[in-house]
């Protein structure tokens, strides 16, 4: 799989690309941003953007493992360790 | 801190509302006339949001066995199924779902949310799968929310993504795809013949939640599933008593030959009492009565294209095209019109249930107008005649306040608590 190469970063630039159709406040994103306090992501908006992140990098990420995953850096860590499996 | 404290921006929200009288969400029906009729706040009022589909609670028959259960077999069981809570009634009642559904083994909770709540979670273990569809219901949320499987979710209805989910995931890890046959706030089905194609390629067993589709769909009133003819693909058969029944409980069916050891490791039928005497007599009564209640599927089928076409006249957006179940959803854009149109239509003397957002999907705000065998075409116009009331005092009152430049914005604001129907 090519994307085994992601690098952090690229996994984190895709991620908050991702947010942006669902960022209504435009809240600036940063690896500290959390989804439900600075984001005022509902549950529902939350699961949207979980299908999102499972679609562009092709993986399973269960909705079981969301509440450890409150910012953007959490979600970049599980996504990074769930491509290189 | 204060453990309430956290529940401060919901009971706001709720004093917002709170100056309505009567208050959409505090309901209390102080006297129910019949299937279709109660009084609330002094008024004889129909009711077009409830789940008695089938118009079942007042059934003679089914009141009869239920008063001859309470004076044999006493008010209660004051205890679980596996200890002192099995009566002869509880197997009788199970005997009688496998009877109707034409499957091996049956087992009765409690409720239907225990049902979806105990089979799911125990079905399902750590390193398995449970793939659900958006728009579940709560109660199989919640039995993601307890089991140690890992949760996927898919776009509702899409046989698309549920595809594309269930690819990604390892060949040899044990799957199981929960469906509803009907969708309980937009009334609308679940192209299933397809969703269980997929499911079976993909070597996953598959659940339907058949609570609001019992009793009407299909040619016996087993749901959707017989309905399109894959009730042999279907693994387990999740349903209720508190809708077309007319009474309370829940069950699944399987033919499953390992089914029964379920009862001893699924906890939400374990750890409650069983059902009282007399629900299981009039579930029992009530179930066989739905097996050849051809007539009543039929004038009500006929009942709810005559609300539909009649709603699409007066210019409301419905939830779907043409009719799909007896829930026919007026969807509205905000929160302010939903509770308007409300209090308007009890005003003319009609109940229907309000829902909105996240119980909704997409953010929808809905009118849920439920229709059930009890109704007569005479209250079907009743109905229509209150919508169009309805609609046209709404409609002079929101030139009023536009007139005033009295928007309230907040209002228009769709907050993360439940409201749900059921
Ligand atoms: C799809 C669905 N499943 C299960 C239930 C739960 O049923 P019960 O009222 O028996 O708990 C409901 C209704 O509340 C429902 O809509």
């Amino acid at each position: 799989m090519s994307d085994m190469g992601l690098s952090k970063d690229v996994i984190y630039g895709r991620i908050c690309q991702l947010i942006e159709p669902f960022n209504k406040k435009s809240v600036p994103l940063t690896p500290q941003t959390t989804f439900a306090n600075d984001l005022d992501f509902d549950s529902l908006t939350v699961m949207d953007l979980v299908a999102a992140i499972e679609d562009e990098f092709d993986i399973v990420l269960p909705l079981n493992m969301l509440p450890d995953l409150e910012t953007i850096q959490q979600v970049t860590d599980a996504v990074e360790k769930i491509i290189k499996g | 801190m204060d453990l309430l404290d956290k529940f401060d921006p919901l009971i706001a929200e709720r004093d917002r509302m709170g100056y309505r009288d009567p208050d959409p969400l505090n309901i209390v029906m102080d006297e129910v006339l019949s299937a279709t009729e109660a009084m609330i706040n002094g008024r004889k009022i129909i009711l077009a949001g409830t789940n008695n589909y089938m118009g079942m609670t007042f059934d003679p028959d089914a009141i009869s066995a239920a008063k001859e259960a309470l004076d044999k077999f006493g008010t209660g069981t004051t205890g679980s199924r596996i200890l002192n809570g099995t009566y002869q009634g509880h197997k009788a009642l199970e005997r009688e779902l496998e009877d109707f559904y034409g499957m091996d083994h049956a087992m009765v909770f409690s409720t239907g949310y225990q049902a979806n709540l105990g089979m799911i979670s125990t079905l399902a273990g750590r390193g398995d799968y449970v793939i659900i569809d958006a728009d579940s219901h709560a109660s199989i949320y919640d039995a993601c929310a307890m089991g140690n499987a890992d949760i996927l979710r898919f776009r509702h209805n899409s046989v698309e993504d549920l595809e594309k989910r269930l690819k990604r995931l390892p060949e040899n890890a044990a799957k199981l795809v929960v469906l509803e046959g009907v969708y309980s706030m937009l009334g609308d089905r679940a192209p299933l013949a397809e969703l269980i194609a997929v499911s079976k390629a993909a070597g996953a067993q598959v659940l339907v939640d058949e609570a609001h589709s019992m009793g009407f769909c299909g040619e016996t009133g087993r749901g959707v599933a017989q309905e399109l003819g894959v009730e042999d693909q279907v693994d387990f058969i999740v349903g209720t008593f508190s809708k077309s029944v007319g009474t309370v409980g829940g069950f699944c069916l399987s033919n499953h030959p390992k089914f029964d050891v379920l009862r001893f490791a699924c906890r939400p039928y374990m750890f409650t009492a069983s059902l009282p005497p007399s629900v299981v007599a009039s579930a029992i009564s009530s179930i066989r009565s739905l097996k050849n209640a051809h007539n009543k599927r039929a004038h009500l089928w006929a009942n709810v294209e005559r609300l539909h076409s009649g709603l699409k006249d007066l210019g409301f957006k419905l939830g779907t095209k043409s009719v799909e179940s007896p829930i026919v959803a007026v969807c509205f854009d905000s929160q302010e019109e939903l509770f308007g149109m409300c209090q308007l239509l009890l005003a003319e003397g009609v109940y229907v249930n309000v829902a909105r957002p996240p119980a909704t999907p997409m953010g929808i705000y809905l009118l849920r107008c439920s229709l059930g065998a009890g109704h007569s075409v005479e209250q079907v116009d009743q109905i229509l005649a209150a919508f169009k009331a309805a609609q046209e005092k709404f409609s002079a009152s929101e030139t009023l306040r536009d007139a005033a430049g009295d928007k309230n914005a907040a209002d228009r604001q769709s907050p993360d608590a439940a409201v749900a129907t059921g």
